[in-house]
């Protein structure tokens, strides 16, 4: 299996990475997986800075990706993740899973989501119209990590 | 020394981003190195003894049993919210 991992400011086209993914020819499928900036629903953002651990957070990613490895068949596994100011609309989070059949892929593609969103080092700060505020950790994203366990 | 960092909400409330502990050759466990510095002032006292507080012991996520050596790089966090 091919695990390609980067975290960075720049943003990521999806394009080609599915191009990149679709080269291993013996997959069948492919699963992508991309995460943007949201609008608030009780306040304005005007942007979100993504604040990591340099290091921890490029083995962090590495990690999850083998872990998916030894649950399912994968061909490829691509992960990249953003850093720094994101406006609205912007892409955060890419994830792709190139594997024999389709089943692999979404599960490997949701399990290394719930992983990431668990155990990534990564925090994000909202700017907002009333102000600054770091980004509370959800139960609901917990309890997706749980039904791997 | 012991090499100490701090993260997102925590490095701010903080005011330290890193913070160099002298073990003198001694292990420690996590747990002992979180007392030293919950005993600098009220504030570091209060935000250490966060419930959901995180800890990596050289890159690696750990429970606060992990032990500590000298050259060590340690680091606390809240929650991650990545993703």
């Amino acid at each position: 299996m091919s695990v390609f991992v980067a975290v960075q400011s720049d943003d990521f086209c999806l394009a080609s990475e599915y191009d990149e993914l679709r080269r291993h020819s013996t997959c069948g499928a492919v699963v992508t997986f991309s995460g943007l900036v949201r609008e608030l629903s009780d306040n304005i953002l005007h942007s979100m800075t993504l604040e990591h651990y340099p290091g921890m957070t490029e083995q962090a990613l590495v990690a999850i990706a083998e872990q998916a490895q030894q649950r399912w068949q994968l061909g490829a596994v691509h992960i990249i993740h953003r850093v720094g100011r994101l406006k609205p609309n912007e892409q955060i989070v890419f994830v792709g899973i190139a594997s024999a059949h389709r089943a692999a892929a979404f599960a490997a593609c949701e399990f290394i989501m719930d992983y990431l969103k668990n155990r990534a080092p990564f925090w994000k700060k909202e700017h907002t119209a009333n102000g600054d505020y770091w980004v509370a950790a959800k139960a609901s994203d917990q309890h997706a990590l749980a039904r791997w366990e | 020394m012991i090499n100490i960092l701090f993260f997102a909400a925590l490095r701010e409330r903080l005011d330290c981003e890193q913070y160099l502990l002298s073990c003198e050759g001694n292990a420690l466990n996590v747990a002992a190195v979180l007392g030293q510095l919950k005993s600098r002032s009220s504030l570091w006292q209060q935000e250490l003894e966060r419930a959901d507080l995180l800890c990596a012991l050289n890159q690696q996520l750990v429970p606060l049993s992990a032990t500590v050596q000298d050259g060590d790089e340690l680091a606390f966090f809240p929650p991650v919210t990545g993703g």
